[in-house]
């Protein structure tokens, strides 16, 4: 039998290129997004406190990065049997840059800070609620598209 | 008003690969060895991750202690943080296991991964600052 992908230094490598893509386009993200909190600071300045420390950025990313990773594994589980060129595809886009962009520590980190030393729990819950709810829906989003994508091909084949 | 340096860049892109590629292989490991219809590799990433970056949430106030210079300190934290825990970490993976999950008709077992993760995360941050603190007040 083959050796496993996660034992094959060429796979962890594609997967480590990919993951710092995915990571440099996330903190691109984060810093892009807390331009979006100017205006809306300016707008409600009785709320300038909440507005700046929501968490956009990684909320920004990760219900991006869902729908894109829902998309990306439909599309490929529709295509069939895995080849070498699909699973570079799935490990090197998915695993890596997807993987990479998307974040969980920081969505625990900025829970707990929120919830803790900044006494904000309203914030947290909306910011989870947010992320959770957010998240699934376009990861189904995604999965929907695909499948659709899918289909099109075929009846156009 | 945002200053994102070239070398935090890089620093921040490579620990975001080698967190991503330490995920890889803990994942592979975990997958191969338990074979159940529950994503336990990713769930063990995202809990272990989020007890490290709590841990290196105190880093930089230790270093500064061990008399390190702020900037290099605020380097080391962040590269650790944000690249490290961020690329060994992931949101989307989990979420399309718990989307899997209820595909499959295990609506239980989504819900139990999504809101599971969550709070054994957002615990194992609070555990990482306790012990990064506890850690950093021998210095004193």
């Amino acid at each position: 039998m083959a050796r496993a992908p996660h034992r094959d230094w060429r796979y962890v490598g594609l997967v480590a290129l990919g993951g710092a893509c995915g990571s440099l386009a996330r903190v691109l993200v984060g810093a892009w997004t807390t331009y979006l909190t100017v205006p809306l600071v300016a707008a409600f300045p009785a709320a300038a406190d909440a507005i700046l420390w929501f968490p956009l950025g990684t909320l920004t990313v990760n219900v991006l990065g869902a729908f894109a990773l829902g998309y990306l594994l439909e599309a490929l589980a529709r295509r069939g049997r895995e080849t070498v060129r699909r699973r570079k595809i799935r490990l090197g886009i998915g695993t890596g840059v997807l993987g990479g962009f998307t974040t969980y520590s920081a969505l625990a980190l900025d829970t707990q800070s929120l919830l803790f030393p900044h006494g904000m729990p309203w914030i947290a819950v909306l910011y989870v609620l947010l992320t959770l709810v957010g998240g699934t829906a376009a990861c189904l989003g995604g999965v929907a598209l695909a499948a659709r994508v899918d289909r099109t091909r075929r009846r156009n084949r | 008003m945002i200053h994102l340096p070239a070398l935090d860049l890089l620093f921040f892109a490579v620990g975001g690969g080698l967190g991503a590629a330490a995920r890889f292989v803990v994942d592979g490991e975990i997958r191969s060895r338990h074979r159940g219809g529950f994503p336990w590799g990713t769930v063990v990433v995202n809990v272990t991750g989020s007890f490290l970056i709590g841990l290196f949430s105190t880093l930089a106030a230790t270093l500064t202690r061990l008399a390190v210079a702020d900037d290099v300190a605020a380097l080391v934290q962040y590269s650790l943080m944000v690249g490290l825990c961020g690329g060994f970490t992931t949101f989307s993976t989990s979420t399309v296991e718990s989307v899997r999950l209820a595909q499959s008709g295990r609506l239980h077992l989504a819900l139990g991964n999504t809101l599971g993760t969550l709070v054994a995360t957002v615990v194992a941050v609070a555990l990482g600052i306790g012990v990064g603190t506890a850690v950093g007040s021998l210095f004193l």
